[in-house]
């Protein structure tokens, strides 16, 4: 019986086991053959987590694993091969940056992969424990790859800010986590859920909820703990930004959904309280302060504060809609965000190197045509101008929040959009409307797949949305 | 014939011509007409094909004609098209501008033009779709997509101002329309369906169509633009190319008309009414005081963009004068200016290109040099005017008569604005066209070329027979016509019904 539910918990579990080993192995041969195996070793942490995502995508069986700490869904599922090609793509995406960035080392791949796997587990945390300790592990790996260009004084500077607020909040949820466990006797988040709805709710308890949300909502630098997020994104290495901005947001997310949906749904009319506030708050400052930014790193930091306040829209309906939409908003976030980012790391003049001004752009339609034109439907995509997928994003999470009759969420909501679109528009502007000032040096080809690909499927998010829309709702039914 | 998916086919036809121009190249003299000729190839196709729409389209079939219908995105939006007699002239009026506009930029365009040539056919696409979608997700989609080739036109191809005046459309418009996709939602979560044939059917609850028809209130009374919410369309068509100031008061601003007449009339009778008064205050207020403000402009394109907003103002009164007449008369006063505004700008492009200015003090005495542009010039300003004889004359009687049933005092007031229209027309007209021929810079000044003949005669010829003889349009719009305000007699009849039997 207990090799039984052992295997069964093998197999579960098997693409975070594939990732574990894999990256102690490929430690081995990084610390065997040194930095020079960095390309290799690179290629194989790419085809590893390949691996584990088709192992994902192909092979059947959902259930709870480890004795109710692990838990596989199509939730699950649906995030874990979200995240795990924003991990594949930013790898492939800092193969040509990593002479310049002092990234051609083979921990870095390796520190990629132990993140990864983080971020897996935490998707698939089912109980304080675990979400606690797969947190750690993918902030932790992070923290060392946001100071990973450690000559760079703006780089260790992100690591060790990025170091000591994560702490902080990792102790703040480990304080609510322990008030939680404390009022319902349960670390598991059906024991939690059971207790809830079971008995009266006592403040003791909304204050480790609160702690718990506040923690998550780091991760995912909602408003009001977003404060690291300019800074190192401005200050880490740009694939490292990039890897930032795509899967820890996704993973991040996925946990504050199972965690409010599962573990805390008897309390949603408290929890919807604090997300509807935090999700105002990030549309707000993410619109208004990204007027003024002249980095387009800063800029993309405050762009994505922005954008998981519309991702929380969807959750604060606390509906299966509104996760749905929050899924599929994570979806076609991350993939704007990697193109974005794609593009900014092709901003490298011929001589000169990296330029991350905005006005570097400039009549960048006359000197790249291409990647203008991709920039500019991304821009624009992530204004949530129609027929781009960012306006799908967007109709998906406020048709949640209309049926949840949160009104003045909505409104503020689409009139934040409209401030935002301005600073997209700056940047169209500058690309199409201005003279160009320099040109780019030759775009390699890997950013030229990244960002072509993402610029195809926000274009082309009108004919291939459908199957995406089903997948989201179907990853969404898991939990109502 | 009847498989054969028509709507879709006009729709999209110009995405083939996009296509095609990304495979030519733009250098040399050569590489230059590649493109003016695919352009120009590619909008007098749509429009033949278009015609099919015409011809098969059944006068006497109130419902929605040519429909095509399947899922989309797999979550109850569906991609719904077909056209009654309410849109289905916007369609052509679409496909005929394009022709013209694709003239009007022979040589005036000097940079980027495949890049322009392809956001006008993009252009195309998206306000054709808006006119065809049976889908209120489909419609907004379109309805937004608008904005982005408008906003490169602008901002690429335009005058000084252009970046201001780009960002102040694309910001002012995008504003207005957000709300509307609020209450598009909204009807959705009431009427469990974004089907438009549906929601037409389904009579929302009195408190909702309040709100309803305020926020999509705000979004077409933008778009359309209505006093005191106008402030952008001077800006943007003083600074757009020709072209696109064409497109802008051709076909852009009657998505602002056809939206109220499909959501705000039928959907949200009740408020309608209700609001109605107001409509009429601002329609009032945007006759007689833009017209005031266009009689003292020193900017040719400036005076029509106001005269415009005038123009529109009939358009809003007749719509919500909710009877036949007044309905009838918006929807041909919006064609009408589709193609009067249209060709006005057009023979200021006419002008401008040789002088390449558009203060009125710097003409005068053209008659003199150009008679054959003074005649064509002559034709489209007693057509804006209202000159019996021409199709202005049509739109803005019957607009007057409809609201004249409903109420006199309005239609007063608003009949002054044909005075008010003609003497800054007029004055206009004087200014630039006669006068002695003084100035040196004017005297080198050649007539028409035959570009440009090829470009006013034939909506010198459609403004005049619609003028005439303007049964054709009124024969295609009178059933769905009908069956509108039908329809919104009925919901009103019923709510008074319900408020009794309450009392």
């Amino acid at each position: 019986m207990t090799a039984e539910i052992l295997s069964l918990s093998l197999q579960l579990s098997m693409p975070e086991i594939i990732l574990a080993v894999g990256a102690l192995a490929l430690l081995m041969i990084g610390v065997f053959s040194g930095d020079k195996s960095a390309p290799t070793v690179t290629g194989l942490a790419v085809a590893l987590l390949a691996v584990a995502g088709l192992w994902l995508i192909f092979m059947p069986g959902e259930g709870v694993a480890y004795g109710g700490a692990f838990k596989l869904d199509a939730f699950g599922r649906f995030m874990k091969v979200l995240a795990l090609i924003g991990s594949i793509t930013a790898m492939v995406m800092s193969v040509g940056h990593a002479k310049s960035d002092q990234l051609n080392r083979f921990e870095f791949p390796v520190l990629l992969v132990l993140s990864t796997l983080g971020m897996l587990l935490l998707i698939s945390a089912n109980d304080l424990i675990a979400f606690y300790l797969a947190l750690e592990l993918m902030s932790l790996a992070l923290y060392v790859i946001a100071a990973f260009n450690r000559d760079s004084l703006r780089s260790t500077e992100a690591g060790l800010k990025y170091f000591v607020l994560g702490a902080l909040s990792s102790g703040m949820m480990l304080y609510g986590m322990s008030l939680v466990y404390g009022f319902t006797g349960n670390t598991g988040f059906e024991g939690i859920a059971k207790v809830l709805s079971a008995e009266t709710r006592g403040l003791g308890l909304i204050f480790g909820m609160v702690f718990v949300l506040a923690g998550a909502c780091f991760k995912i630098s909602a408003v009001p703990f977003h404060m690291w997020t300019p800074d190192v994104y401005e200050g880490a290495p740009t694939p490292v930004t990039a890897f930032f901005a795509a899967g820890p947001k996704v993973a991040a997310m996925a946990i504050l959904v199972r965690i409010v949906s599962d573990a805390f749904l008897p309390l949603v009319a408290d929890w919807r309280q604090i997300i509807v506030f935090v999700s105002i708050a990030s549309m707000l400052l993410g619109s208004f302060a990204a007027i003024g930014q002249r980095n387009i790193k800063r800029l993309m930091a405050y762009s994505s504060i922005g954008h998981m306040g519309y991702a929380l829209v969807g959750l604060a309906a606390g509906s299966e809609t509104g996760v749905s939409g929050v899924v599929l908003y994570m979806t076609i976030y991350m993939v704007m965000t990697l193109g974005t980012f794609a593009c900014i790391m092709a901003m490298r003049r011929k001589e000169g190197g990296n330029v991350e001004n905005v006005d570097d752009l400039a009549g960048l339609s006359s000197t790249k045509p291409f990647m203008a034109v991709v920039l500019t439907a991304l821009m624009f995509s992530m204004a949530g101008i129609p027929p781009l997928a960012g306006f799908f994003a967007k109709y998906f999470v406020f048709v949640a929040a209309i049926e949840a009759k949160l009104y003045a969420l909505a409104v503020i909501g689409v009139l934040s959009s409209v401030v935002g679109a301005y600073y997209y528009l700056r940047i169209v502007k500058l690309m199409w409307f201005d003279e160009a000032k320099g040109e780019f040096a030759r775009i390699s080809g890997e950013l030229r797949l990244v960002f072509g690909l993402s610029g195809l499927f926000v274009v082309a998010y009108v004919l291939i949305g459908g199957p995406i829309g089903t997948a989201a709702s179907a990853a969404a039914k898991s939990f109502f | 014939m009847t498989d054969w998916p028509i709507l879709s086919t006009v729709t999209f036809l110009p995405l083939v011509g996009v296509l095609l121009l990304l495979l030519t190249r733009e250098d040399g003299p050569f590489g230059r007409r590649n493109i003016l000729n695919v352009s120009l190839f590619t909008t007098v196709f749509t429009f033949i094909v278009s015609l099919f729409i015409w011809i098969g389209f059944d006068n006497s079939n109130a419902g929605f004609q040519m429909v095509e219908k399947h899922d989309w995105l797999g979550s109850g939006i569906s991609y719904h098209l077909g056209v009654d007699g309410i849109s289905m002239l916007f369609v052509i009026l679409t496909t005929v501008l394009m022709p013209f506009c694709v003239l009007a930029s022979w040589n005036t365009i000097e940079k980027r033009l495949k890049e322009y040539m392809i956001a006008f056919l993009l252009l195309e696409v998206v306000m054709t779709g808006v006119f065809v979608s049976l889908d209120v997700v489909l419609f907004y989609v379109f309805f937004e997509a608008t904005l982005i080739p408008m906003f490169v036109i602008i901002g690429v191809w335009g005058g000084k101002d252009r970046v201001y005046a780009s960002y102040k459309f694309f910001l002012y418009t995008l504003l207005g329309s957000v709300l509307m996709m609020l209450a598009i939602m909204a009807m959705y979560w009431q009427a469990g369906t974004t089907d438009m044939t549906a929601l037409l059917k389904y009579g929302f609850p009195a408190g909702m169509q309040t709100w309803l028809w305020l926020a999509c209130f705000a979004a077409f009374s933008v778009k359309m633009p209505m006093w005191p919410v106008h402030t952008w369309l001077p800006d943007a068509h003083v600074q757009a190319p020709t072209a696109g100031s064409v497109i802008l008061a051709g076909v852009m601003l009657k998505l602002g008309g056809y939206g109220m007449i499909r959501f705000s009339l039928a959907m949200f009778p009740i408020a309608s009414e209700h609001f109605a008064p107001l409509v009429f205050s601002l329609s009032v207020i945007a006759i007689i005081y833009t017209s005031l403000v266009a009689m003292m402009q020193d900017d040719i394109k400036k005076l029509i963009a106001y005269s415009s907003v005038a123009h529109m103002g009939y358009v809003t009164m007749g719509i919500f004068a909710a009877n036949v007449q007044g309905v009838q008369g918006a929807i041909f006063q919006m064609l009408s200016h589709g193609i009067v505004s249209g060709a006005l700008f057009l023979c200021v492009g006419v002008v401008y290109d040789r002088l390449h200015t558009r203060e009125i003090s710097a003409y005068g005495g053209l008659v003199n040099n150009m008679p054959k542009y003074a005649v064509a010039f002559m034709i489209f300003t007693m057509a804006n005017v209202g000159l019996p004889g021409t199709s202005g004359f049509v739109g803005e009687f019957l607009t007057i008569i409809g609201v004249f049933r409903v109420n006199t005092w309005v239609a007063l007031f608003a009949a002054t604005g044909v005075i008010l229209s003609a003497s800054y027309a007029l004055w206009l007209y004087r200014r630039v066209i006669f006068g002695a021929l003084e100035k040196e810079s004017l005297k080198g000044l050649l007539d028409l070329s035959g570009r440009e003949k090829l470009i006013l005669y034939p909506l010198i010829a459609i403004t005049i027979f619609y003028g005439f003889y303007p049964a054709p349009i009124f024969d295609a719009t009178a059933a769905s016509v009908d069956l509108l305000v039908n329809n919104y007699s009925a919901a009103l009849a019923a709510a008074k019904d319900l408020a009794l039997n309450v009392h």
